[in-house]
C-alpha cells in the first residue's frame, strides 16, 4: 500500500496541462473581475449597501468603501500574472487571498462557483503551474519538462468531487419525481426560440432535463478520466454547460467549467494549444531556446502533502455535515452552503421584522427596503442565519437611536420547490436573544414535509 | 471520428445559442402572455385611464370655476368633482409603467400624501415653488387639492375667504390652480402615450426579461398593492410602522370621510386587474388568475388563485366594518384597523412569494450572477 502510493507520487508527467490550466484560469478570472467591475456590480453590491451580511466567524471581512476597487484591481492584476506565469507564487496567493476576501465581504452573493473559484486558487499555490511556458522560466532561464504527476492529478480530483456531490445532492425525491425546481424554471424560458414554446413547456422535458443533469454530474468525471470517452465527455461539458448559460443568468461560470475540463486531456492536446500561444507570440521573438531543461522536484515535499492531503479529506467530509442538524436541508439551510448544491431549490420567502418593547409591549415594523437592497432583501428572507444577523442589526440599530428594552420578532413565510408558502420562523421567539453558532436553530418551524435523499 | 463529431456538435450548440438573447418565440405555447397582455391594456388600463381623464377635466374645470368665483356652491361642486376623479384615479395608481414611469413616476405627482402644509403655505405666500420638483411630490396632486378645498379653514366659509378675500388670496389660486393645470398635463400625457404608441409596445413585449412588460407589470402590481394599498392607506395611519398610530396621515385626510370609500375602489380595481375584468363591464379575460389555473399552482385542491381571491374578498369585509373616515377608525378603535391590515398583509405573501415563483419571472431588482 505504502510503497503504491511511493510509487505514485514519484510518477512525473509533462506540465504542459497545468500551463494551459493556468493560462486558462487566468484570464477566465481576469475577464469575471473585468465584467464584474463593469457591471457596476462592485458599486451596488459592496459599496451601497449599508449593511453587509457576514459568514458566522468573519464578520471582520467588510467591504473598505471606496478602497474596495483596489481589491478587486489586485485580484484582477494577480490572475493576469498567474495568466502569463510572472511571479507564479505569489501572484496565485494574492489571488486566492484577495477573491477570498471579496467572496467573505458579503454571503448575499454567495455562489458556488466563487467556492470553487477559492478552493481551486487555493489548491494552486501548491502546484508548480509556472514549470513551463510561464515568464518565470524565461527570467530565471530555465524549464521544466516533468513534474509530478499528482499535480495534475489533484485538480481532476478536485473537480470530480465537484461534480460527484453536484450529482449527489439532486439524487432527491423533489429533483427526480416532481422534477422539481426545473417544473418551475424551464417552462419560464418561453422566449427561447424553438425550444421556448415547444419543449420547455413539457412536463417530460422537465423530467428528461432533471434526470440527464443527475446521470450528467455522476458520470462526466469518469467520462472525462477514461481516454475513449473523452473527447466525447468533453462535448457534453461544452453542450451542458452553453445549456445552463442559454438557460440561466450564471455569468462566467460555465466557461470557467469548460475550460477546467481541459485539464483531463493528454499533454501532446496542450502542446498543441500552446503552439497557437507560440505562433501568436513568434513577432515578439522571446528567446527560450538558453533555457536550461530540468525536472521539477517539490523544495518543500513534507510540508505540502500533508496540506493537500488535509485539504482534500476536508472537501470530502464537509459537504455531508448536514447530517448533524436535523430537519429537511433544504428548508434550514443548515450545511448547505459550500457542499455543491448547484440550483437544486427554486425558494422565495417574505420576512418582516418587529421591533417590540419588551416593558409595554408596543412596536412596530420595520421597512426594509430602508436597510437592504433588493437582493439583500430577497436572500434574507429565506435563509435563517441571514434572519438571525439581520434582527440583530435591526436590534443594535434601534437601541442606539434610544429604543428600550428592544425585542425583534420576525414573521416569515416561504415558500420551496413549488409548495406555497408556509410559515418559516417562530414569530413568538425574541431573535435579539437568539446567538448565531453553529448549533440547530430550534426557532425555525418545521417543513411539514419530506424530501427523500441526498 | 468521434472527436471530430464532438467538436462539431459543441460549435453548433455555441452558435445556435450565442445568437438567441432577446428574440421572441413564436406562440404555440397553451397559455398566451400576449393575451393577458392584451387584456390589460384593451379592457383595463385604457378603459381606466379613459374614464379617469375626462373626470380630471371636469374637475379642472370645477376648480377653474371655483378659483374665478370663490363661492360655497363652486367648492361644493368643486369638492365633488375632486371625490370622483380621486375614486378613478384609484384604478390607475398601480400602472406605473410606460409613460408614468418615465414622467419620473407619475404618481408622485399625484398622490403622495400626508401633505407637508407648510411647503403649501409657504408657496402661497412668497410663490416661490416648483411643482416638478421632488421636494413639492408632497404638496401637489389629490392630497393638496384636499387641503386647500377641505382644509384651509375650519369652516366653509372660512375657506371661500381664503380664496378672496384672504392677503394671499391671489397665491391660494394660482397655487390650486398650478396644481391641477400640472394634474391634467401629466395625465394627459400619459393618456395620449396609451391611446398613440405605447399600447402596441406594451402588448409586444412578453419576453421574460428583466424589461418586458409583463414583469414590470407584476412587479409594479405587487409593488403597488404592497405600498399604495396596504401600507399607504392602512399600515403607516394605524401605526404599524411607528411606534404610535398616526391618524393624520390616511388618505384624504382633510375630507374626513372618504379614506374607506378610496381604499375600497383601490382594493376593487387590484382584483379586477388580478382577475382580468373589464373595467367596463363584467367580462373576464386571460389574467393572473387564468395564469395561475395554467400553471396548476394548487394547495389542498385550491387554485392559488382562488386563494388570493379569498384574501381579497377577507380583505374587504374587514375594510367594511371600518368607520367612513379612517383617522376617526384610528382613533377610537386602531385594532380594527390593524386587523383590516393584517388580512391585506397576507395577500402579499401570496402575490410575492407564491404568485412570483410560480411566474418564476425574472424580477426587476436583482442584478447579479445566479448559481
Amino acid at each position: 500500500m505504502n510503497t503504491s502510493i511511493t510509487t505514485y507520487l514519484k510518477k512525473q508527467t509533462h506540465p504542459a496541462p497545468l500551463a494551459v490550466f493556468r493560462i486558462g484560469f487566468g484570464i477566465m478570472m481576469l475577464i469575471s473581475i473585468v465584467r464584474f467591475w463593469l457591471h457596476g456590480w462592485i458599486e451596488t453590491l459592496y459599496i451601497q449597501p449599508e449593511f453587509h451580511f457576514s459568514y458566522y466567524g468573519f464578520e471582520w471581512v467588510q467591504p473598505l468603501g471606496n478602497y474596495t476597487y483596489i481589491i478587486f484591481a489586485i485580484c484582477g492584476i494577480s490572475a493576469f500574472l498567474v495568466a502569463i506565469g510572472l511571479k507564479y507564487r505569489i501572484a496565485i496567493i494574492t489571488l486566492f487571498l484577495s477573491f477570498t476576501y471579496i467572496e467573505l465581504m458579503d454571503k448575499t452573493t454567495y455562489l458556488n462557483h466563487y467556492y470553487f473559484i477559492s478552493v481551486l486558487s487555493f489548491l494552486m499555490i501548491f502546484l508548480p503551474a509556472n514549470s513551463y511556458f510561464s515568464v518565470d522560466n524565461l527570467l530565471k532561464k530555465r524549464t521544466f519538462f516533468l513534474i509530478p504527476k499528482w499535480t495534475i492529478d489533484s485538480i481532476k480530483v478536485l473537480v470530480s468531487i465537484v461534480y460527484i456531490y453536484a450529482g449527489l445532492a439532486k439524487v432527491n425525491s423533489d429533483w427526480l419525481f416532481k422534477a422539481m425546481p426545473l417544473k418551475i424554471w424551464l417552462p419560464s424560458k418561453y422566449d427561447l426560440p424553438f425550444l421556448g414554446n415547444s419543449v420547455m413547456q413539457q412536463e417530460w422535458f422537465h423530467y428528461a432535463v432533471s434526470w440527464s443533469g443527475m446521470i450528467y454530474d455522476l458520470c462526466i468525471p469518469f467520462l472525462l478520466l477514461y481516454k475513449r470517452t473523452r473527447w466525447f465527455a468533453f462535448a457534453l461539458v461544452v453542450f451542458f454547460h452553453v445549456f445552463t448559460r442559454v438557460l440561466f443568468p450564471i455569468g462566467i461560470f460555465p466557461y470557467i467549467m469548460i475550460v477546467t475540463a481541459l485539464i483531463f486531456f493528454d499533454a501532446d492536446v496542450h502542446e498543441r494549444i500552446l503552439n497557437g500561444f507560440r505562433f501568436l507570440l513568434k513577432p515578439f521573438k522571446i528567446n527560450s531556446e538558453k533555457s536550461e531543461v530540468k525536472i521539477y522536484h517539490y523544495k518543500a515535499q513534507k510540508i505540502v502533502m500533508p496540506i493537500i492531503t488535509l485539504f482534500f479529506i476536508i472537501q470530502l467530509a464537509f459537504p455531508f455535515r448536514y447530517l448533524f442538524y436535523p430537519n429537511e436541508l433544504f428548508w434550514t439551510e443548515e450545511g448547505f452552503r459550500f457542499s455543491w448544491r448547484v440550483m437544486l431549490m427554486e425558494k422565495m420567502g417574505y420576512t418582516t421584522f418587529k421591533i417590540v418593547d419588551g416593558k409595554t409591549g408596543k412596536g412596530f415594523l420595520v421597512d426594509n427596503s430602508y436597510f437592504l437592497t433588493s437582493l439583500q432583501e430577497k436572500q434574507m428572507s429565506f435563509q435563517p442565519d441571514f434572519i438571525l444577523e439581520y434582527a440583530h442589526y435591526l436590534g443594535d440599530h434601534f437601541k442606539s437611536q434610544g429604543h428600550k428594552n428592544i425585542q425583534v420578532f420576525a414573521t416569515s413565510y416561504v415558500a420551496l420547490n413549488g409548495r406555497l408558502s408556509q410559515p418559516y420562523v417562530d414569530a413568538t421567539v425574541d431573535l435579539y436573544n437568539e446567538k448565531e453558532s453553529f448549533q440547530h436553530k430550534d426557532w425555525i418551524l418545521p417543513f411539514n414535509d419530506e424530501i427523500k435523499g441526498f | 471520428m468521434l472527436k471530430k463529431t464532438a467538436l462539431f456538435l459543441g460549435l453548433v450548440f455555441i452558435m445556435g445559442c450565442s445568437s438567441s438573447d432577446e428574440s421572441k418565440g413564436g406562440s404555440t405555447d397553451d397559455f398566451d402572455r400576449s393575451a393577458l397582455l392584451i387584456n390589460l391594456a384593451d379592457n383595463i388600463i385604457i378603459p381606466a385611464y379613459k374614464d379617469f381623464g375626462p373626470k380630471l377635466v371636469t374637475l379642472k374645470s370645477a376648480v377653474d370655476e371655483f378659483v374665478a368665483t370663490p363661492n360655497q356652491s363652486n367648492l361644493d361642486a368643486a369638492r365633488n368633482k375632486w371625490l370622483t376623479a380621486y375614486k378613478a384615479w384609484q384604478h390607475v395608481e398601480m400602472f406605473n409603467i410606460g409613460k408614468a414611469e418615465d414622467l419620473n413616476e407619475y404618481y408622485y405627482f399625484m398622490n403622495i400624501y400626508p401633505v407637508t402644509v407648510s411647503d403649501i403655505e409657504n408657496g402661497v405666500s412668497t410663490g416661490a415653488y416648483d411643482l416638478n420638483k421632488p421636494n413639492y411630490h408632497d404638496a401637489q396632486g389629490f392630497p393638496a387639492l384636499d387641503y386647500l378645498l377641505n382644509g384651509l379653514a375650519a369652516d366653509d366659509a372660512g375657506i371661500v375667504a381664503k380664496f378672496s378675500t384672504d392677503a394671499n388670496a391671489q397665491g391660494y389660486k394660482t397655487y390650486l390652480t398650478n396644481v391641477i393645470n400640472q394634474m391634467d398635463n401629466l395625465t394627459q400625457q400619459v393618456i395620449t402615450d396609451w391611446t398613440s404608441s405605447y399600447r402596441d409596445k406594451f402588448v409586444s413585449s412578453t419576453q421574460n426579461t428583466a424589461t418586458s412588460s409583463l414583469n414590470k407589470f407584476v412587479n409594479d402590481y405587487i409593488f403597488y398593492y404592497e405600498k399604495g394599498l396596504r401600507a399607504n392607506k392602512f399600515g403607516i395611519p394605524s401605526g404599524v410602522f411607528s411606534t404610535t398610530p398616526l391618524p393624520e396621515k390616511v388618505e384624504a385626510y382633510y375630507n374626513q370621510e372618504v379614506s374607506k370609500a378610496l381604499s375600497l375602489e383601490a382594493l376593487n380595481a387590484v382584483q379586477d386587474v388580478f382577475n382580468g375584468k373589464a373595467f367596463n363591464g363584467s367580462a373576464t379575460g386571460a389574467s393572473f388568475k387564468t395564469y395561475l389555473e395554467y400553471l396548476k399552482v394548487d394547495r389542498d385542491g385550491k387554485n392559488l388563485s382562488t386563494i388570493i381571491n379569498t384574501q381579497y374578498d377577507l380583505a374587504r369585509s374587514k375594510i367594511n366594518a371600518l368607520d367612513t373616515n379612517f383617522s376617526k377608525q384610528v382613533k377610537t378603535d386602531n385594532s380594527k384597523m390593524t386587523i383590516a391590515y393584517d388580512a391585506l398583509q397576507m395577500a402579499v405573501v401570496y402575490l410575492k412569494v407564491d404568485m412570483v415563483q410560480a411566474f418564476n419571472i425574472s424580477v426587476d431588482y436583482v442584478d447579479a450572477d445566479g448559481d
